[in-house]
């Protein structure tokens, strides 16, 4: 790509980014954890999801809905992370990683559960690979309703964390 | 040289530019990081957002791995302590800071190298394979970015006689025509490229990247969480800081304090913010334009970035 043609890229659409809501309009006013204001770092786990939330987190941290602006980012380590973020069902396979992935958190940390699978399971509910909800192996501090929920309710959520 | 020994001022300097560079540098990355948001359509984190990730990060709780030695807890401090060491000593708001007799050009990149070395103990101590893998390819890197580096150094210090760091500095103040002369741009040619390397910047790493298998900077920090995590994003920062404040006090000396005293220190201050955000702002539009190379291509990067730094030398020697 010339630089040229790189600029024009860079300038025709010019800013992408929809206008944020206020925040007095959330409906969620209180921040669960203090330390966690203006910053909040989340490591993803698909816990047996249809991929539908994933592709919803990806357009949240995307250039139209930009919820790093707020504060939030993903990262690699449940080592650098202060919130999971799991969707789907919990799987037999899943559980015991789910589990794993939690301990290895630093305190003060937190649970979002992203999606109606990961609330009751969803179309999922009862299937012989299913363990339950996410709510039966970790404590959830946050539910985000949906199948799958839109960028905008996710990136509300994120927003209930950061305080900004 | 000959004035006495003044140590409150001293102190006063290397206070003043370690509180610059500790407090400078995280915020050069929010502004690395909102450049790129910026071009790529979107509004970004504030400037100030690695700040408040670093408060933050201080207020948590340190896991440390029950297997790992006293080395997983000492990366991380070496890392800052020689981060806060250069922060003090560098000619970075005036041409004479504290020590600045001893601030060996060849010195500060052993110190600097010191930090790299021992986050690099620091992954391999947790026993992780992602740790290991982040240590052997940042040890790659580092073992042909620093001959480059060396005899960038080498170029540098021939048309000046002397790698005294601050002595360099007031060499460009004093003889512009120095800083054009063409030793002088081969050689800074080569630093840059190191810089981009040492720092884990784009084309050498990408510092946004979520995929392991892709990393090597962030693959050795992995394990480190809260306070540990806190020390290594800002000791990294300030290394980014001091790298680009020496760069660019290399490259364009002027504004630098060359008085003692508090108001000129201000402007010293203010200078090296100025010409250090114009680098940053350089760092990430070029950044937006370019791919990460290929691991394998990248002996080729540094092999010509050493290649330049060589023909720096031999243009001063030539020159001289």
């Amino acid at each position: 790509m010339s630089f040229w043609s790189g600029a024009r890229t860079i300038l025709r659409p010019g800013r992408v980014t929809e206008t944020a809501r206020r925040r007095s309009d959330l409906e969620q006013a209180r921040v669960p954890a203090s330390t966690l204001r203006g910053s909040v770092q989340l490591r993803h786990v698909d816990a047996g999801s249809c991929n539908g939330c994933e592709m919803e987190v990806v357009s949240a941290f995307g250039p139209v809905y930009d919820a790093e602006r707020f504060g939030a980012r993903l990262v690699a380590s449940p080592r650098h992370a202060d919130a999971l973020l799991v969707s789907g069902p919990v799987t037999r396979n899943m559980a015991r990683p789910l589990a794993k992935t939690f301990d290895a958190m630093p305190e003060p940390r937190l649970v979002v559960a992203l999606g109606d699978c990961a609330r009751d399971c969803g179309v999922f509910h009862g299937g012989y690979g299913v363990e339950g909800a996410v709510g039966d192996v970790l404590a959830v501090d946050v539910h985000v309703a949906g199948c799958p929920p839109s960028p905008g309710a996710i990136v509300d959520a994120l927003r209930g964390l950061t305080g900004r | 040289m000959t004035a006495p020994p003044d140590v409150a001022g001293a102190v006063l300097v290397a206070g003043a530019q370690i509180l610059v560079v500790g407090v400078g540098g995280p915020l050069l990355l929010g502004l690395m990081r909102k450049t790129r948001s910026r071009l790529e359509g979107r509004v970004g984190p504030p400037v100030r957002q690695p700040l408040l990730d670093v408060r933050k990060l201080f207020a948590k709780q340190r896991i440390r791995p029950q297997c790992g030695s006293w080395l997983f807890a000492a990366g991380p401090i070496v890392l800052i302590s020689t981060s806060v060491m250069v922060a003090g000593t560098a000619p970075l708001l005036t041409t004479r800071p504290a020590l600045g007799q001893s601030t060996d050009f060849f010195g500060v990149v052993f110190v600097l190298l010191l930090g790299s070395v021992f986050l690099a103990l620091a992954a391999l101590d947790t026993g992780t394979p992602f740790g290991g893998m982040g240590a052997s390819r940042a040890t790659t890197i580092g073992a042909l970015a620093e001959p480059a580096l060396l005899v960038a150094v080498l170029a540098f210090s021939i048309p000046a006689h002397t790698s005294n760091l601050p002595a360099l500095v007031r060499d460009g103040l004093s003889n512009p025509q120095v800083i054009a002369s063409p030793g002088r741009i081969l050689a800074l040619a080569a630093f840059v490229v190191v810089v981009l390397a040492e720092s884990g910047r784009l084309p050498v790493d990408n510092p946004s990247t979520h995929l392991e298998l892709t990393m090597i900077h962030e693959a050795m920090v992995l394990e480190h969480s809260g306070p540990d995590l806190a020390l290594v994003t800002v000791g990294e920062s300030m290394r980014l800081a001091l790298l680009l404040g020496l760069l660019v006090n290399l490259s364009v000396p002027w504004g630098i304090a060359t008085a003692s005293g508090m108001a000129s220190l201000v402007v010293g201050a203010v200078a090296l913010a100025a010409k250090v955000v114009l680098a940053g702002i350089a760092i990430a539009t070029f950044e937006v334009f370019t791919a990460k190379l290929r691991l394998f291509r990248l002996p080729e990067l540094l092999a010509g970035a050493f290649v330049l730094a060589l023909l720096g030398v031999v243009t001063a020697l030539v020159a001289r």
